[in-house]
């Protein structure tokens, strides 16, 4: 039972155009804009010093700011799929909270805090600590607008697992940390890779947030976002692309590894 | 404290893994959040007013969340069309396509601002078609609206399309049996299944636009009065050391996505309801 061949051709197409007008065509463009100079050009761009310098802190902010957010997921959705207690719907709702914040706003909050007419940027002044336009700030922001990801994944599928798994271990006498390893960790091996998978490639890419925190200081606070922006900015148009490129190779691997985990979860379940 | 946890519950952790939760909770998001919360209640009432009410901000509002709203109208739209193709429809290279409807989840923002604003221009491969027919996207408001339906596309496919796949199709043929014709069923019968679904995803669509910045400032010009979005003006208040201004501007900012995110909820909650019965 369908609609004739007619309408769902014209449906289709009209979900074809507006998918490739919005998806397909940018996200080409970005490739041939980054080859549009020669490959030459473009391997010069991503290997030129603050093009390294940038894609060195942007590893070192994922590195630092996935796994806190991974320990935190995990934490969060044991406590709150395994027991009950008075407020968790609220628990739940303030954990997604840095979802629905602007990204500015997240950079701003710690500018506030941080910066050096914020709560404690005196103190931080005094004692000759950087945080605000420097590393560490742009770390904080990134730990921030990625906090959720994780919990975010786990949380609703073990509340479907419920915990009679869990409940068995015990009683066959499995201690709390091994009935966790053996048998909840491989029940949730795949959402955990999945709401890593999306921190992962939040965290590299974000920009807003960091923008504000950044300063960028070419070769020093500038993440790879920051780097595509000042030279876009400069009119550095394929250099701009050439780098950007990355990030869209970053995604387009995101894509692929969440297809395959969504894939896995659903023959697992 | 009775009742406030179930005693029969043989599980361990409970104590470590909540306390590490509100813990970590507190430290990452709330006390940084009570930061704008305590700066704002500093500002005096007069101030706070001139700050968040004069004609350049209020213009920004106006684009910002008027902008959002059309770019949410958009994605309800086409967003129920894409989900119900790539549901019920079978076409070559349909697996690609569905994964390809995250891109503007994982491509990070300022790589989707500078594509647009390259695509969309008077000489990109889009925009040279519009052109010569008067429409200029990039450094309009235009654009704006281009950049946030491009960021919140994915929400209401995602939203509608499980919908769409567990809906049994004896709804569809009793109400062919009933004499429906094709439309009919789905207005009268399909539409309010997926309604709740839809303005979930419509909600967190818009929720989404009125944040953006990184994919917008590119493609927007920019220009005070006209193309400036409400999260751009924040920066530029910072910019001029203005922490004031930033801050009000935010709070009312921050105000406006808790009365968005409440909203999901009750809605989510709703759809929950409406989905048992």
């Amino acid at each position: 039972m369908t609609e004739p061949a007619l309408v769902r051709w014209f449906l289709t197409g009209v979900a074809l155009i507006f998918l490739g007008l919005f998806l397909l065509v940018p996200l080409a463009a970005v490739f041939a804009q980054a080859l549009e100079k020669g490959a030459g050009a473009y391997i010069a761009a991503i290997t030129e010093p603050d093009a390294l310098a940038a894609v060195r802190l942007t590893l070192v902010t994922a590195a630092i700011s996935v796994p806190l957010n991974l320990v935190f997921g995990v934490a969060a959705a044991w406590a709150i799929t395994k027991f009950d207690f008075i407020g968790k719907n609220l628990l739940i709702t303030l954990i997604d909270i840095p979802f629905s914040v602007s990204p500015v706003i997240s950079g701003l909050i710690y500018v506030l805090l941080f910066g050096l007419q914020g709560w404690l940027g005196p103190w931080l002044d005094l004692h000759n600590i950087k945080i605000i336009f420097a590393v560490p700030g742009i770390v904080l922001a990134t730990i921030f607008v990625t906090f959720p990801f994780v919990a975010r994944e786990l949380i609703p599928l073990m509340q479907a697992q419920g915990k009679d798994e869990e409940e068995a271990a015990l009683v066959l006498g499995a201690n709390g940390l091994q009935t966790f390893f053996r048998v909840t960790l491989p029940n949730i091996k795949w959402g955990l890779i999945y709401g890593v998978i999306l921190c992962n490639a939040r965290a590299m890419g974000e920009f807003g947030a960091v923008s504000v925190v950044s300063g960028h200081i070419r070769g020093m606070t500038n993440t790879i976002p920051l780097h595509v922006e000042i030279l876009y900015n400069e009119y550095n148009y394929a250099a701009a692309f050439a780098v950007a490129s990355l990030l869209a190779l970053l995604a387009l691997v995101t894509l692929v590894a969440k297809s395959i985990v969504e894939w896995r979860l659903k023959v697992s379940s | 404290m009775k009742g406030f946890k179930r005693r029969d519950n043989v599980l361990p952790g409970f104590g470590p893994t909540l306390g590490y939760t509100i813990f970590y909770l507190s430290l990452v998001v709330l006390i940084p959040l009570s930061a704008l919360v305590f700066k704002t209640a500093s500002l005096s009432w007069h101030d706070f007013l001139a700050e968040v009410s004069s004609p350049r901000v209020l213009a920004s509002y106006r684009l910002t969340f008027g902008t959002a709203l059309l770019a949410a109208m958009v994605n309800a739209l086409f967003g129920v069309l894409v989900a119900w193709v790539l549901v019920r429809y079978r076409f070559p290279g349909k697996r690609v396509i569905d994964a390809l409807i995250d891109l503007p989840f994982a491509l990070p923002t300022a790589v989707a601002g500078i594509t647009l604003a390259t695509v969309y221009s008077g000489n990109g491969w889009i925009g040279r078609y519009l052109e010569p027919h008067g429409i200029k996207v990039a450094y309009t408001p235009l654009g704006i609206l281009v950049a946030m339906t491009f960021i919140g596309l994915p929400f209401v496919v995602r939203t509608v399309q499980p919908v769409l796949e567990e809906l049994e199709t004896e709804v569809e043929e009793a109400a062919v049996c009933l004499g429906a014709s094709r439309w009919q069923t789905f207005r009268r019968v399909l539409f309010p299944i997926i309604l709740p679904s839809l303005i979930t995803g419509f909600a967190l669509a818009f929720a989404r636009a009125v944040g953006e910045y990184g994919s917008i400032i590119f493609i927007a010009g920019n220009m005070p009065m006209v193309s400036e979005i409400t999260p751009l003006l924040i920066i530029t208040k910072l910019e001029q050391y203005d922490y004031a201004g930033a801050t009000a501007i935010a709070s009312v900012m921050l105000g406006a996505s808790f009365v968005i995110l409440f909203t999901i909820n009750i809605l989510q909650w709703w759809s929950r309801r409406y989905a048992e019965r």
